[in-house]
């Protein structure tokens, strides 16, 4: 990976490159933090910065409208459930023990190899290839919404049922009868 | 920019995020591993969505993005339950419908 960059260099980006790493570096930090930690909060707010992260990475692919999605339904939304959940179900806000299952070590192995196998195979698939630089003032959310609203438009009917049964589902489980 | 580069974060992130899954016991952390590894699956969808110069990976991303928001719902209403019945919600100790 690290050979590839250096024989590429001349024509990427650096600024792109630097920036890339910065974030690329902070999600995987957080993310580990958030499987490791011994406090439900820390792990709420660890998991924060990966989808703030994502959020930039999303940016840096010229998903615009999906970043600031993602910004909205999870940072916004989606974190104040985690906190409430953690909050009514008593977590310690201080930390405690018996987080993990008794027999964690088995994790490790299997998410190494996981993870070797699939850096493999997608050096081995991919090796150098380089993604097209976004073209400057594109229309990339009118595109999106032409997509959602014209050939993806049944996925999208379908999606709003899913929420509503959702919403419909969460309210009857979790009320006190 | 490669697109090794984001694909292989991703891949970094859906291991962090299985090793998760499996390590926790606690259900509002297995449901948070679960963001993590829905997360990578994002950004693999965004990364080949700009590869094909076609928006249909970000179209996917959005509904990613919505269904997680669902299951996120369904997932803490039902860990809300089990604590209100078992005022725990260590997942190794639902065993009642082991045969």
């Amino acid at each position: 990976m690290l050979a590839v960059l250096a024989a590429t260099t001349q024509d990427i980006n650096i600024a792109q490159q630097i920036g890339f790493g910065i974030i690329a570096l902070t999600m995987v930090v957080a993310a580990i933090r958030v499987v490791t930690s011994n406090n439900v909060f820390h792990a709420a707010l660890w998991l924060i910065m990966v989808l703030g992260g994502a959020a930039a990475q999303y940016l840096m692919l010229a998903g615009e409208f999906v970043a600031i999605a993602q910004v909205l339904v999870y940072i916004g939304a989606v974190m104040v459930l985690f906190l409430f959940g953690a909050m009514l179900t008593r977590s310690s806000i201080r930390g405690e023990q018996g987080l993990n299952n008794k027999n964690w070590a088995l994790g490790i192995p299997v998410a190494l190899l996981l993870g070797g196998t699939l850096i493999y195979a997608l050096i081995d698939t991919f090796r150098d290839e380089r993604l097209p630089s976004p073209a400057a003032g594109s229309q990339s959310i009118q595109a999106v919404s032409d997509s959602i609203f014209g050939q993806y438009l049944l996925p999208f009917w379908a999606l709003s049922f899913v929420l509503l049964v959702a919403v419909i589902g969460a309210i009857v489980l979790a009320r006190k009868d | 920019m490669l697109i090794n580069e984001f694909l292989i974060l991703g891949a970094v992130l859906f291991c962090i995020g299985v090793y998760g899954v499996i390590v926790r016991k606690n259900a509002v952390l297995v449901l948070m591993s679960i963001e993590l590894i829905l997360n990578s699956v994002n950004i693999n969808l965004m990364a080949f969505s700009l590869r094909r110069g076609d928006v249909a990976g970000q179209t996917f991303a959005l509904y990613v993005i919505a269904v997680a928001a669902a299951e996120v719902g369904i997932g803490l209403a039902l860990v809300l339950l089990i604590y209100r019945n078992r005022r725990s919600i260590a997942l190794d100790e639902l065993s009642q419908m082991k045969g």
